[in-house]
């Protein structure tokens, strides 16, 4: 019998089932109505700007963008978590954290609508912009990470992508650094089931995603990322153990898009409505205003006010984006550099000029 | 003041560097005890420790992008790429992301980093370890391509880039590591970035070049300047963004130009200076102009790489053509 070398577990965390109904004993922070309703508040909101932003690229009037329907629980979880000393590095389907750090609705609209200056956050200004490019925004978080630990900050880099991400060389690299150095950095993945149409049983063999932590040789769990008070909750532990000096943690919150890939997809071409339609029944929302309604009594007017609140907020936001006009053409050369180059200076003339 | 060859002028002025600003951060495969496999970094993790001068595991996106993260979060990381053959994965960040993060957040995050690495031929190294694909970074907008081409500027440009508040890629002619030494005062005082060095005043004909090649055009404008010919040479050092307004006065006062470099021929940055003279300097042109380059062919082993390699002879015999044409 050759010796057993090493033995790994994940854990997949949960404390409401799909119902609403706690499942055992719920962390302290859910006790509270308060804090329970500010993240249901959150989520709601979320999904507001997501149906306004759909409608407004329907119509012309904002670019190609990313829903996040279905799995604001794990914006908000993870964002709910995480301090003003911690750094934000997402990827494009986390609206719901970016507006809980702070982020305005209106740099939102901006960023989708395809100006820069949605990406210059009034606050959270450490935080990152949303990273295109799969997956490559885990080696910035072991470099804020890294840059956190030499200034003696108290912060943590958290990034977070989706399940085709854990694909890529980029994702496994910045792992491994925040292994073998011990680096404040938590990474999460939105485990939506989908990377456009490849889905995820076809993007790995590795029966869970968590499961890649070990080769790094730092934490992995699993979470319901439909549940936002387990996500909240396996994320400050994480977060925790983080500030305490030892380590990142990788959380794989499992969940389901919802939606199409982005407004330019049609999800249609890959997945029957049937298969879509039963997830609608596991969604974060519901569960939580099931919860909400049962052990803290969420009345009808409070939902009702609340609602009305959103869809008013995102409203404003979207007239205000709406009114802003685009930059003059010279603001593409201007932040090039610290200083404009005499290269760049000739660009900008001959742009006046023609 | 002390001789110093190139590789020790990189080291006294990393070693200045992390001396004079805490944030400034070394990072790259072996730069540690080793020192880096040319030793650019020896002694340096001793004298600054294992915090400030840091092994990485062996993972080039690794290094680039996270030195994009530190450099946005307030570090000033010199990574190094061990050699520019395994620059490649990290075209992806340096790309979408060093060049473009003060550009894409409006100023909100800025990204000071500088990605070292040895680049170029001539020193019988293994496949992969000698060629310069300088061209391709420097086609990159919101990047600055550094080389330079002796022990002074290696010193002056590299202080230069650490400082600047902007990526910077700084390749390292290897086969100047240690061909020669001069005379390198260690006062930290950087050379500008972004200008192009008159080496030596000529009248006939403008040889443009850098890195290695410099010093075969230094060879050539000598023979050249026995058998009449003035040379004036411009060593390039920042290959981007280019120091047109230095290239053109001295085609405006020649008439001649030829320019040289170690990479192949085709979209070099020959080109792109053939072109701007073309667009600027013609009525001042009095030959065409002609580009000594490595050839667009694989980057041969060593046995073969000095005949790929523009020398002395081919740069010579390049010059005698733009002046025998008028
Ligand atoms: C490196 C890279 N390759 C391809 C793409 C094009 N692309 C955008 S999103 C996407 C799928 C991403 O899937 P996943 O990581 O699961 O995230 P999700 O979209 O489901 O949130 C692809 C292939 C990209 N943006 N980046
Ligand atoms: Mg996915």
């Amino acid at each position: 019998m050759p010796k057993r070398a090493d033995h790994f577990k994940i854990n997949c965390s949960a404390f409401l089932d799909a119902s609403g109904n706690p499942i055992g004993e719920l962390p302290e922070f859910a006790n509270s109505r308060e804090t329970l309703t500010e993240l249901y508040s959150a989520m709601v909101r979320t999904r507001t700007f997501d149906a306004k932003a759909i409608a407004l690229q329907r119509t012309g009037r904002l670019g190609t963008y990313a829903s996040s329907l279905g799995q604001e629980a794990i914006a908000i979880g993870v964002a709910s978590a995480m301090t003003d000393n911690d750094v934000f590095l997402p990827s494009f389907r986390e609206h719901g954290a970016q507006l809980w750090r702070g982020v305005s609705l209106e740099e939102l609209f901006l960023f989708w609508g395809g100006d820069e200056r949605g990406n210059d956050f009034a606050q959270a200004r450490q935080d990152f912009p949303v990273c295109i490019p799969v997956a490559s925004q885990f080696p910035h978080a072991a470099g804020v990470a890294l840059a956190i630990v030499q200034k003696g900050e108290p912060g943590v880099a958290v990034a977070i992508a989706g399940d085709g991400a854990t694909s890529k060389g980029d994702f496994y690299e910045a792992m491994n650094v925040v292994g073998a150095w011990k680096l404040p950095a938590v990474f999460v993945i939105n485990n939506n089931q989908w990377a456009i149409s490849v889905p995820r049983e076809e993007q790995t063999a590795a029966t869970t995603l968590a499961q890649k932590a070990f080769a790094a040789g730092i934490p992995g769990e699993q979470v319901d990322g439909n549940d936002v008070i387990a996500v909240r909750d396996t994320v400050v532990r994480a977060l925790t153990c983080a500030r305490e000096g030892k380590g990142g943690t990788l959380i794989e919150c499992l969940s389901y898009r919802l939606s199409d890939h982005t407004t330019a997809d049609d999800a249609s071409r890959y997945r029957e409505d049937e298969v879509v339609s039963a997830h609608w029944k596991a969604e974060p929302l519901v569960r939580l205003r099931a919860f909400l309604i049962a052990e803290h009594g969420w009345s009808k007017s409070e939902e009702e006010n609340l609602i009305h609140a959103c869809g008013k907020e995102v409203e404003a936001a979207a007239e205000n984006y709406l009114a802003t006009p685009p930059e003059p053409a010279r603001a593409m050369f201007e932040n090039l550099f610290a200083e404009i180059t005499t290269d760049i200076s000739a660009l900008a003339r001959e742009l006046n000029n023609g | 003041m002390a001789e110093l060859t190139m590789i020790e002028a990189i080291r006294a002025a990393l070693f200045r560097a992390l001396t004079d600003d805490p944030d400034v951060i070394i990072f790259g495969e072996d730069v540690g005890i080793d020192g880096g496999v040319f030793r650019a970094t020896d002694g340096l993790i001793q004298r600054f420790g294992a915090s400030r001068v840091r092994d990485t595991p062996l993972s080039e996106t690794l290094i680039a992008g996270m030195a994009v993260g530190a450099a946005a979060h307030g570090l000033r990381p010199v990574a190094e790429i061990q050699f520019m053959g395994f620059i490649y994965p990290v075209l992806d960040q340096l790309a979408n992301h060093a060049s473009r993060l003060r550009n894409r957040t409006r100023g909100r995050l800025t990204c000071p980093m500088v990605l070292r690495a040895p680049f170029g031929g001539g020193i019988k190294a293994p496949e992969h370890h000698s060629e310069s694909t300088e061209a391709m970074l420097a086609h990159i907008p919101g990047l600055r391509v550094v080389v330079p081409s002796s022990p002074p500027r290696a010193y002056g440009l590299l202080l230069a880039a650490i400082r600047d508040p902007d990526p910077v890629v700084f390749l390292e002619p290897k086969r100047l590591y240690r061909s020669t030494s001069e005379e390198v005062e260690d006062d930290g005082e950087a050379l500008p970035l972004d200008k192009a060095f008159v080496l030596r005043e000529g009248e006939d004909v403008t040889i443009v070049t850098w890195g290695a090649m410099v010093a075969e055009a230094t060879e050539a404008a000598q023979q050249l300047a026995e058998t009449g010919v003035s040379v004036e040479l411009v060593d390039l050092a920042t290959l981007k963004p280019i120091d047109r307004a230095t290239i053109r006065s001295s085609v405006e006062k020649t008439g001649r130009c030829v320019v040289v470099h170690e990479a192949p021929l085709t979209a070099g940055l020959g080109a792109e200076i053939a072109a701007d003279l073309a667009e600027h300097c013609l009525t001042s042109l009095l030959a065409p102009i002609r580009r000594v380059t490595g050839y667009d062919t694989v980057m041969p082993y060593l046995r073969l790489e000095r005949h790929y390699l523009p020398n002395t002879a081919r740069i010579v015999e390049a010059v005698g053509g733009v002046m025998e044409f008028a």
